[in-house]
């Protein structure tokens, strides 16, 4: 049965940092070559050469601007992938089965073998984290690299999501949230940090680190500005000659 | 929200199907014999034509039977038990009848399964806070009268069919007005969506990749929405207006089926807007609604 379950035994995510996130994207490619290969129907393209080219993608990066009352806009980059939110809205819509919630982990997953690509649990999901493979027919989303996380084949270093591990800006981190101790519950109490729709009743996993206040300039930040004030204000010689021609004109 | 050509068939075809078999199933004189067979096969052909382009929409068909297994959380599941289930009750209520036999309870709980099934296909929609316009009551609502209104039509209750379509073309207009103000309701808006409200006021920059997406199409359908107010008059006009005048035209039969199929197609403009003018609110995060 697709009930969401009532606990999970750990509740593992991922801590996005806004502040420090450059918006290169390597994320999202990561993401993409990691799950061509791995778990599950790989991750299509239509039309990837032609005029119109689309495929489908677990991670992709927003960009968006921010204009506060007064000073200048920010302009912040903002990653996003599946939140594996405690209460999955797309978990129980589901008439087959395909999608759950893992008791273990907490992670959201999607049994492609028992898909049959109706769409509802994307249309259920406010966040836009899961797309439909148009060439497999079945939903896809992120599944936080099950199939790296717990894989013992790996070098201990590489056992964390795709776009954890090649994020050249640590602005990904993973862990478990459940665990007030944990590295990624430490960033989210001392940052701050905060639930995407938190009206929409989700309960998201993933936390978002707000970007932190811009450095703004005081009376004497500039330590060289008081060599470059002009030093002589009226002009001398010939230009002062000059200056007080024109001026009688 | 992409209008599926699939699933405006399904639910206007299917609404009218079951809203059919409700009728004949409280009815305390059924027909009997001949006009019993017509009118079940009436029936029937629409809701098995409708449940037929529904699965249209699956992309795996060929698992479409899986569907029935998660009847305690997926409304989806549970409109699939609730067809079988009103097809099977109104089938085994229609046989005897065939032979001029009427067992009155069977029509009454095929009556009942069938508006549940109604019912259940209207809160697949009506579940989802992700699409404020169809998250409220008033979703199912419309739907059920809608059926009843197309059932009371097919079975030519002449007077009955009369009043739903006043009602159904009351509740249509008023759920268009309060509809068009149900996202700035929900509160959810870019702000929330990023967290980034607190720091002043966020627009979207510049997209995640340069084509469309899955969900682009799907979610965020905004053709023809421009001409939403014409089509809603259209629909009005068709689903209610044109029927209502048609039904008191003589000779009843030619005016009726007249009247069946303007409302028809009344109902699919009315479906039709009700897929294209709903907003997703993963529209937000491209800076489109």
């Amino acid at each position: 049965m697709t009930a969401l379950p009532d606990r999970t035994e750990r509740t593992l995510g991922l801590v996005i940092d806004l502040d420090t996130c450059v918006g290169c994207h390597a994320c999202v490619v990561a993401c993409k070559g990691w799950n061509d290969q791995g778990y599950g129907a790989p991750l299509s393209d239509q039309d990837p050469y032609g005029a119109a080219p689309q495929g489908s993608f677990l991670n992709r990066v927003h960009s968006y601007e921010v204009t506060p009352a007064t000073g200048p806009a920010q302009h912040v980059h903002f990653p996003k992938s599946c939140l594996h939110c405690e209460d999955a809205p797309c978990v129980p819509v589901c008439p087959t089965g395909a999608s759950y919630k893992r008791v273990e982990d907490g992670i959201v997953l999607v049994n492609e073998d028992a898909c049959i690509g109706c769409g509802l649990c994307a249309w259920a999901c406010p966040y836009g984290a899961r797309e439909m493979d148009l060439a497999a027919g079945v939903m896809k989303k992120c599944t936080l690299c099950v199939d790296r996380i717990y894989n013992d084949a790996l070098p201990e270093e590489d056992r964390e999501p795709a776009c954890v591990r090649t994020c050249p800006a640590k602005a990904r981190h993973f862990g478990d949230l459940s665990d007030p101790e944990s590295a990624v519950s430490q960033l989210v109490a001392e940052r701050g940090g905060i639930d995407l729709m938190p009206e929409q009743g989700t309960r998201p996993v993933n936390k978002y680190l707000p970007p932190r206040d811009r450095d703004a300039w005081g009376e004497d930040s500039d330590v060289l500005a008081p060599f470059l004030t002009p030093v002589a204000e009226e002009p001398q010689g010939f230009l002062g000659w000059l200056d007080r021609a024109l001026g009688k004109l | 929200m992409h209008p599926a050509r699939s699933l405006l068939a399904f639910t206007t075809l299917s609404g009218m199907g079951f809203g059919l078999l409700f009728w004949l199933g409280i009815d305390p004189t059924p027909p009997k014999g001949w006009v019993a067979l017509a009118f079940f096969a009436i029936a029937y052909a629409l809701c098995l034509g409708g449940l037929a382009a529904s699965s249209l929409h699956l992309r795996r068909r060929e698992r479409a039977l899986r569907a029935f297994s998660q009847w305690r959380t997926s409304w989806l599941s549970r409109e699939a038990w609730g067809a079988l289930a009103a097809l099977s009750f109104s089938g085994a209520y229609a046989l005897p009848l065939l032979i001029g036999v009427g067992v009155l309870p069977l029509g009454w709980l095929a009556a009942l399964l069938s508006l549940a099934t109604v019912g259940a296909t209207a809160m697949i929609y009506a579940q989802l806070r992700t699409v404020p316009r169809w998250h409220h009551w008033s979703t199912p609502a419309l739907f059920l009268l809608l059926s009843l209104t197309g059932g009371a039509l097919l079975s030519g209750r002449v007077l009955i069919c009369s009043l739903l379509l006043v009602a159904s073309a009351a509740l249509q207009a008023w759920v268009w007005w309060d509809g068009d103000r149900r996202f700035a309701r929900s509160g959810t808006t870019l702000a929330s969506a990023t967290g980034l409200g607190d720091r002043g006021t966020p627009r979207a920059l510049f997209p995640p990749h340069t084509g469309s997406n899955y969900l682009l199409d799907e979610m965020v359908f905004v053709v023809g929405r421009r001409h939403a107010a014409k089509l809603r008059v259209i629909a009005l006009v068709l689903m209610s207006g044109l029927p209502l005048v048609l039904l008191y035209l003589p000779p009843p039969h030619l005016f009726g089926l007249l009247a069946l199929v303007s409302h028809a197609a009344g109902v699919l403009v009315s479906r039709w807007l009700f897929f294209a003018e709903a907003e997703h609110v993963v529209g937000l995060y491209y800076g489109r609604r």
